[in-house]
């Protein structure tokens, strides 16, 4: 994409943002939750369908324009934007791995946002430690039936289909879920951020799901079909840190130009330049390696895998200094919701957590090194 | 140097090289000793789709399929003769 389009569609991106989630979004974040309008609202712009193809009614957006998304959309709402990593995530799985059945069933609804997707892996003992799952898949004649607790799962409370992974046969396996009286939701409360991301814990008590809602085979549950999903996953917070970092350093670059302090404005101060500059400087260095990193998925490139994973530990880590740095700026002003300089602090922590923690980043980005 | 030949080369180039193992023999199981994790299958998942213009689907995530180079090397062969 040109840099013209580019702009331009960042320029579409933000536009629909101000209009229809800019004034609602601090509403929803007290209440912990948003309107189903708003999912369709989301859908009309093409943006929940932006990783499906048009096909099966979605926008095939290519990877840079799903990074644009995401930047502007966790500038204004994260809370928001991880409808979009959460149920592209299920479309992602269903795409790569489901059956022409499967796709032409799921997919339209998916960008339509007629239906909600939620991935469920993590479990009290499985976070980090994903091959830890302990939920069971029993296989009864051309169904499985599934057994077990799910937790943290974004837009659980509200999903229709739940990408599930149990065990069956010790081998680990992803099944579709539909939305039905087996599958146990409760509400995850006192969030430290993205609080209206409607995350719930889920209880699965004998659910009976049909052979056809495999997706790829037993045992590709994990390596496959989990890391697919985790791979979209840190790519797109990757681009929502971005946004965060961003954001900080435009608020932070208008503060100091008007705030005066000892009869200057703040940016006249050397030790306020150190911190603008670092602030300014890093953010560019995460965008460059977000570009990057969307080429090189762009072009199905190998290394997109480990890249993207240095992407999002670079973007997560950054948008936690910079994140910092702006309230200190800001100082009183930056600790209250009067700005929404709080809202990035606290969310930038979570983002150092989802999609795999910082540490995990470290082992796997210096695994692949040596 | 024929096709199989070639096909051989480059998926025991990418394996040696993402493994760092140059040792590794042709019937080795990658999956099975913790050479390759998570994170390698899907980086051999996108070479094999990039360097051999193929689609993998989800039905052929056998384990069997990729389990060490040789039969790597005759899921590809398989994969071709169906294009």
């Amino acid at each position: 994409m040109s840099d013209y389009n580019q702009n331009q569609y960042q320029r579409y991106v933000s536009e629909f943002l101000e209009s229809n989630i800019t004034p609602y979004a601090n509403k929803f974040e007290k209440e912990g939750s948003f309107d189903r309008e708003i999912i369709y609202k989301i859908s009309e712009a093409g943006f929940l369908g932006a990783n499906i193809p048009e096909d099966y009614g979605g926008s095939n957006l290519d990877m840079l324009q799903i990074g644009i998304i995401h930047e502007q959309f966790a500038r204004v709402s994260s809370s928001i934007r991880s409808i979009l990593t959460s149920s592209g995530m299920v479309a992602l799985a269903i795409l790569r791995w489901g059956n022409e059945k499967q796709r032409r069933k799921w997919l339209p609804r998916l960008a339509s946002g007629e239906c909600v997707g939620a991935f469920a892996l993590a479990e009290q003992e499985a976070g980090s430690d994903a091959g830890n799952i302990q939920m069971e898949a029993v296989r009864e004649k051309n169904h499985y039936i599934l057994n077990g607790q799910k937790k943290w799962v974004t837009m659980g409370q509200i999903a229709d289909l739940y990408l599930v992974f149990a065990k069956c046969n010790g081998n680990y396996t992803a099944f579709l879920v539909e939305k039905n009286k087996c599958v146990l939701v409760e509400k995850q409360d006192g969030l430290l951020g993205l609080r209206a991301s409607m995350i719930a814990n889920l209880s699965f008590e004998n659910c009976k799901v049909s052979d056809g809602n495999i997706l790829g085979v037993e045992g590709a549950g994990l390596e496959y079909v989990a890391s697919s999903c985790l791979d979209y996953g840190r790519y797109t917070v990757a681009w929502a840190c971005l946004g965060i970092s961003q954001a900080c350093v435009d608020i932070c670059v208008n503060y100091v130009k008007k705030r005066r302090q000892f009869g200057a404005a703040l940016i006249e101060h050397q030790l306020i330049q150190q911190m603008i500059t670092r602030m300014i400087v890093s953010t560019n260095a995460v965008r460059l390696y977000c570009n990057n990193v969307a080429r090189l998925r762009e072009n199905g490139e190998a290394e997109s895998i480990v890249e993207t994973w240095s992407a999002k530990y670079l973007s997560s880590k950054a948008a936690n200094e910079i994140a910092s740095n702006a309230i200190q700026i800001l100082g009183a002003e930056g600790c209250c919701d009067k700005h929404p300089i709080e809202r990035y602090f606290r969310e930038a922590k979570i983002f150092e957590i989802i999609e795999g923690t910082s540490q995990l980043h470290e082992i796997i980005i210096a695994g692949s090194y040596s | 140097m024929n096709d199989k030949q070639e096909m051989y080369y480059k998926v025991r180039d990418f394996i040696c090289k993402v493994t760092r193992k140059q040792e590794l023999k042709d019937d080795d199981d990658i999956f099975e000793g913790g050479i390759i994790n998570s994170l390698f299958a899907m980086q051999l998942v996108l070479f094999l789709e990039k360097q051999f213009n193929i689609r993998i689907n989800g039905t052929e995530l056998k384990r069997d399929n990729f389990k060490n180079i040789n039969t790597i090397v005759k899921f590809l062969e398989e994969k071709q003769s169906k294009l």
